[in-house]
């Protein structure tokens, strides 16, 4: 490989043909600020529209500073990162930036959280020059996602996420200079869009110009409605990330200060969602050994590969661009959906109260939950089977009103019968973990053996897309993995040319999986959170004793005195849906 | 019409347009070009190109009435250029109708100047 | 009378010489008719494509090119042929060649009067281009508001297509090449080429950064050649009269002629093309034919949004692109606005910021909201309430835009406020200091008023005052009411006896 020499600020040093002055520099240890820039390299994400200006660095000879960002290296190049032209400049540019930004600070959602705010804290911005009108757009609410425009920096993060990782397309620049927004096309709503709720837009977004639906003030009212009995449920991702909104190093698990927590608001029952991903387990796992023995007998009418269908913003994805293919997802309603039915029926049964009067709660990572849990098909007579889907953050923030510091609380376990879960459930929450925990079930269940290890590394990994083949008896099952939704596209093509080679493929919207969700605590663009997320997670998994889903006793109960087997009537009709083309829905502009 | 794969071809092309140039000279034909590119357009040139086309035949002219490029003259559209035989061109500039009639009447037929005559301040290439 | 030679001859030895213009971009404007294939090869079309097929050395003619002299005509000025050499080099399975038509300047329409008035050189010229890089492809970049311009050139590309000059084994070489066309709507950053590129693709019109250039990756990643139109229309003629004809024309470092499209104050308004070297002097007196109404020339803005204003101190510049870059302007594409002592500086560079601000795609920090803020300290000053600190901010400002714009569009943008704030700060200081607009021009700063001396009471002024701001009985002195004047001048255009004045 090509080696190039070049001095940063005075001094020298040597890197590969193709990196960027900023990598140089920050393989100096010189930190050049960058506001627009977005590199999650471990996943294949880089947004460097060399837009925002920020990271502007003289280079000897040029007429004109350049973008650290964007610019390669070159032999002999002299670079300077902070000379009072570039702070002059950089600090002007930071100035135009705030001259166009509402100063609402103290009430945003991302105070404290807020790029923009720590950069302009960073280069001691005290007053600005530069005064004048600032652009106005309307503020637009769907589902999940909360657009405010006046906030937005033209970082383009959103887009890049938007059209290039996930490829849902449903955000890009629209009109020009001191107008220009991005937004949907023609400026509709993000409601009528092919947005998924997926909620990248908003993981990525330095300012608050992307926020989730804040639920928190319908969670408390509920809480302090006597007549409401409320019960909490708990995604597998979010006990790995939690942490990271209390100072907590990336990467550590407070699952039992979590349900202290959660104790301490004051829910009813702290159950875990972890529960219905085994129950999951037993139902999508059933549904495709069924496929695939139908399969192996010649039937030609079987549909192969299932994919799962726990990912809500992956669900939406194949139901606006895939509809045609829509008998090929597993029937399985996604845990957090699951959770709500069995809660709403059994549960409420075994405690004698009314629907009416439970109130589910869900603590996701994700914003397309929040979307998920208000689609008809999963209510009953107007009721729905979840009531609210906070996310990470939402929690966080929940917890730090109630005056209560996570480090400090006591460990305290998930309650009964909800709150039983396997280690299979855990790694729902990382890319390839949902197909894990279903082929440790499936190869028992199929084979009548009992799996002698039942970490499936094969499966593990963050590249984008992954496959392997596990031997079930001598039947070689091959099985595909892809996070993002680009990458779940590119799958998805391949089925339909009729060119793939899966019996099995597992689908997750995020990077990394429900640990990169949109409602995680914000990366900031450091993908080594994801990765500690994600080793967190397997942690959890070897921890627990039983790691298989259908050895969960409590799993084992609900069936037995309730649902009967896995895809019996009733588990039928209350953990299985059915997908809708979402081709023609209603335009409203403006 | 048969596509050209020579030098030679493309030359005869060319050859001929002198010839056939040189003989509408020879005949005593009267050649008038009007600027008709946007600017003269929006000035009014097609009015006086149709009033060139309808009146020079009606007044028994030999004329050719051409229609062309702009000439560079945006102060003075719409703009004609006359070329009587044996003459050199002469541009006339702000032509509507009733200075057309004038230069059909004065200048064409009678060589006399008229109102509007641009003297021609360029150079151009010629290719060979 | 003057011949091309004794031009030539004159610029060479620096002799002074009745301005006279040389056409060769513009050889066949107002010539041939446009619409008819054959005209234009009576007039040596396509003459330059079978001798560059003929001699079969495309790194002949590349050189060629590049001994001419020849730079881009659409601003920028970047040398043609090492344009093309570069985009020679690079292998690929397809390559395109761009004639950029996306003409934005305003007041500027060089480009669309050559496509009206002889599509054929572009077409010509194009292909020669391809042949010499290695594309098959071309694509003419035009703006949709040029509907005559688009409906010539597809005319001339189905002829071209019939005599064979287009589409396969052009000339029996062997080579192929076709032209298609593309319509952008009209946006002035479209102009630039990596913004243009992505038009075509379809994609929102805004620059990238270079490199890569579109000579590596272009249109839909491949190779791509993009030259404005002007710049195709002059490779012909230096492909048949030679490398050294054509260096023989202009200055040391900018060769050939420039097509201006002279506007303004003055008398001959009109499309010109000028050796270069030949000086802003003999452009606006000798061809322009000076000012309008005997008035004082105060400026001339060259180069569009882009430029600068000059001044009286650079009368005698030759103009070409570097004394162009010297004296706080440039070439630009060939606008050139001549303005007088009723045009003040500072609304000439709000005039320019705002079409910047319309024009910005907005990608950038400092063209979007840097250039917005420029606007409104100009917009300030204008009013009278801009003071000596809004004239730091404006000069800072302006650097740092002209510093840190990724594109052409935002690092040329502020020239026409540092060229003004350079050239005429007196005029600011006016503004700023005595709340004063010195032309008369801004509103906010000036009042009609009645000379008294002068007035016979003839009414014409209170009859035709829109807001009835004017009082006084018939044959009595008259009286403006400034609270009520919204300062239209329509009483002083009515008034047949110099009684309305300007203070």
């Amino acid at each position: 490989m090509n080696t190039i020499n070049l001095t940063i600020d005075k001094k020298p040093v040597s890197v590969p043909a193709g990196t960027t002055v900023l990598e140089a520099a920050r393989s100096l240890g010189i930190q050049i600020p960058t506001l627009c820039y977005l590199g999650l390299h471990d996943l294949n994400i880089e947004n460097k529209p060399a837009g925002c200006r920020i990271c502007v660095v003289e280079v000897e000879g040029r007429r004109n500073l350049a973008p650290a960002c964007a610019t390669d290296c070159a032999e002999g190049m002299v670079v300077s990162t902070h000379n009072i032209r570039v702070l002059n400049a950089r600090r002007t540019v930071m100035e135009l930036i705030l001259s166009d930004h509402p100063f609402e600070c103290l009430t945003c959602a991302k105070n404290g959280t807020c790029d923009l705010q720590s950069m302009a804290q960073e280069l001691g911005i005290r007053e600005i020059h530069y005064q004048g009108e600032k652009s106005t757009y309307r503020k637009d609410t769907s589902p999940s996602i909360i657009r405010d425009v006046d906030k937005c920096i033209l970082c383009r993060r959103c887009e890049m996420m938007c059209n290039d990782f996930q490829t849902v397309g449903a955000l890009s620049g629209v009109n020009r200079g001191f107008q220009a927004v991005v937004a949907p096309a023609f400026e509709m709503n993000l409601e009528y869009s092919s947005c998924t709720y997926c909620g990248q837009c908003v993981a990525v977004c330095p300012t608050a110009a992307l926020t989730e639906v804040d639920h928190t003030g319908k969670v408390l009212r509920a809480l302090a409605d006597p007549g409401k009995t409320v019960i909490v449920q708990t995604a597998p991702a979010v006990r790995a990330a939690l942490g990271e909104a209390f100072g907590m190093e990336p990467g550590t698990l407070v699952t039992g200060k979590m349900v202290s927590a959660l104790r301490e608001l004051g829910f009813d029952h702290v159950f875990d969602t972890d529960f219905a991903a085994d129950l999951t387990i037993m139902e999508e796992g059933t549904e495709l050994l069924g496929r695939l023995t139908r399969f192996l007998e010649g039937d030609k009418q079987v549909r192969l590969p299932i994919l799962t269908s726990c990912c809500p913003a992956w669900v939406n994805f194949f139901e606006t661009y895939f509809a045609d293919m829509k008998d090929i997802p597993s029937t399985a309603r996604s845990p957090q959906q699951m959770f709500g039915s069995i809660a709403k029926t059994w549960f409420a049964e075994r405690i004698g109260v009314n629907r009416e009067d439970l109130v589910v709660v869900s603590i996701m990572p994700c914003l397309a939950k929040k979307y998920e849990c208000q689609r008809e098909e999963f209510s009953v007579d107007g009721n729905p089977d979840v009531d609210y889907a906070l996310t990470t953050r939402e929690l966080a923030n929940l917890i730090k009103q109630a005056n209560l510091d996570l480090k400090q609380l006591p460990d305290s376990d998930f309650d009964q019968p909800m709150g039983e879960s396997t280690g299979a459930a855990v790694i729902f929450g990382t890319t390839g973990g949902v197909i894990e925990a279903a082929v440790r079930t499936a190869y028992e269940i199929h084979t009548g053996k009992s799996l002698n290890r039942v970490d499936f590394k094969e499966l593990r990994g963050l590249e984008n897309i992954r496959s392997a083949t596990v031997d079930f008896n001598g039947f070689p099952l091959r099985i595909g993995i892809a996070h993002g939704l680009g990458n779940a596209r590119k799958l998805l093509e391949e089925i339909r040319e009729g060119k793939s080679e899966y019996h099995a493929i597992e689908i997750m919207a995020c990077p990394g999986g429900c640990i990169g969700g949109g409602g995680q605590p914000l990366h900031h663009g450091d993908s080594s959170i994801l990765k500690a997320r994600q080793k967190a997670i397997y942690t959890e998994d070897e921890l627990k004793v039983i790691r298989k889903s259908h050895e969960n006793p409590a799993i084992q109960e609900l069936y037995a005195s309730f649902l009967g087997q896995p895809l019996s009537e009733k588990a039928h009709h209350l953990l299985h849906t059915h997908y809708f083309e979402k081709k023609k829905r209603k335009v409203s502009i403006g | 019409m048969e596509r050209i794969r020579t030098a030679e071809q493309l030359h005869r092309i060319r050859a001929s347009r002198e010839q056939m140039s040189l003989e509408r000279r020879e005949q005593g034909i009267v050649e008038v070009r009007v600027a008709l590119a946007t600017c003269g357009l929006a000035s009014g040139a097609k009015s006086t190109y149709e009033y060139l086309v309808e009146e020079l035949p009606k007044r028994h002219i030999e004329a050719r009435v051409l229609r062309t490029g702009c000439m560079g003259y945006c102060y003075a559209e719409p703009t004609i250029e006359v070329t009587l035989p044996g003459a050199e061109p002469m541009v006339f500039g702000g032509v509507d109708p009733a200075r057309a009639d004038q230069i059909i009447e004065r200048y064409i037929r009678q060589g006399e100047m008229v109102d509007g005559h641009i003297p021609r301040n360029y150079e151009k290439v010629t290719l060979e | 009378m003057l011949n091309e030679e004794t031009v030539i001859r004159n610029r060479a030895e620096g002799g002074k010489t009745s301005a006279t213009q040389l056409r060769i971009a513009l050889r066949n404007c107002g010539v041939i008719d446009p619409e008819d294939i054959e005209d234009a090869i009576g007039q040596g079309a396509y003459a330059a494509l079978a001798k560059v097929l003929a001699d079969g050395d495309p790194e002949g003619t590349i050189r060629t090119i590049m001994d001419s002299g020849l730079r881009g005509r659409g601003g920028g000025g970047f040398p043609t042929g090492l344009k093309w050499q570069l985009s020679a080099r690079p292998q690929a399975d397809q390559k395109y060649v761009v004639c950029n038509a996306d003409e934005g300047d305003p007041g500027a329409f060089m480009d669309r009067s050559i496509l009206e008035g002889d599509p054929h050189t572009v077409l010509e010229a194009m292909a020669i281009c391809g042949y010499c890089i290695g594309a098959t492809k071309g694509l003419i970049y035009i703006r949709a508001e040029y509907p005559l311009a688009i409906e010539r050139l597809h005319i001339a590309i189905r002829q071209a297509r019939d005599y064979g000059f287009l589409g396969e084994d052009l000339f029996g070489s062997g080579f192929a090449f076709d032209i298609e066309m593309r319509y952008g709507a009209g946006a002035f950053v479209c102009g630039e080429e990596t913004a243009l590129i992505h038009s075509m693709e379809g994609l929102r019109g805004e620059p990238t950064l270079k490199p890569p250039f579109p000579s590596e990756s272009g249109y839909l990643g491949k190779p791509t050649n993009v030259n404005n139109v002007e710049t195709f229309a002059s490779v012909p003629p230096i492909i048949l009269k030679g490398a050294a004809w054509f260096a023989s024309i202009g200055t040391e470092k900018s060769k050939g002629t420039k097509v201006f499209a002279l506007a303004g104050k003055i008398n001959k308004v009109g499309l010109i093309e000028v050796p270069m070297g030949t000086t802003l002097r003999e452009v606006i007196y000798e061809i322009g034919g000076g000012l309008q109404h005997g008035k004082a020339f105060k400026a001339v803005q060259t180069g569009g949004p882009s430029g600068g204003c000059l001044t009286t101190a650079h009368l005698d510049t030759p103009i070409d692109y570097d004394n162009l870059i010297a004296a706080g302007s440039m070439m630009g594409s060939g606008g050139m606005i001549v303005m007088d002592e009723d045009d003040c500086m500072v609304s000439v560079a709000k005039f320019f910021l705002d079409f910047t601000v319309e024009e910005s795609c907005g990608k950038c920090t400092p063209c979007r909201i840097g250039n917005k803020r420029l606007y409104e300290l100009l917009e300030k000053i204008t009013r009278g309430q801009g003071t000596r600190e809004d004239l730091d901010h404006l000069y800072n400002l302006s650097l740092v835009i002209k510093d840190t714009s990724l594109c052409g569009l935002g690092q040329s943008s502020p020239n026409p406020v540092l060229s003004t704030l350079h050239n005429f700060r007196d005029e600011y200081l006016a503004h700023v200091d005595e709340h004063k607009c010195p032309a008369g021009v801004c509103r906010e700063l000036i009042r009609y008023e009645i000379v008294p001396e002068n007035c016979v009471g003839c009414t014409a002024c209170a009859r035709n005052c829109p807001v009835n701001a004017i009082s006084g009985e018939r044959k009595q002195i008259h009286f403006i009411d400034q609270a009520i004047c919204i300062k239209c001048g329509a009483c002083l255009e009515k008034c047949k006896f110099d009684a309305v004045i300007i203070n």
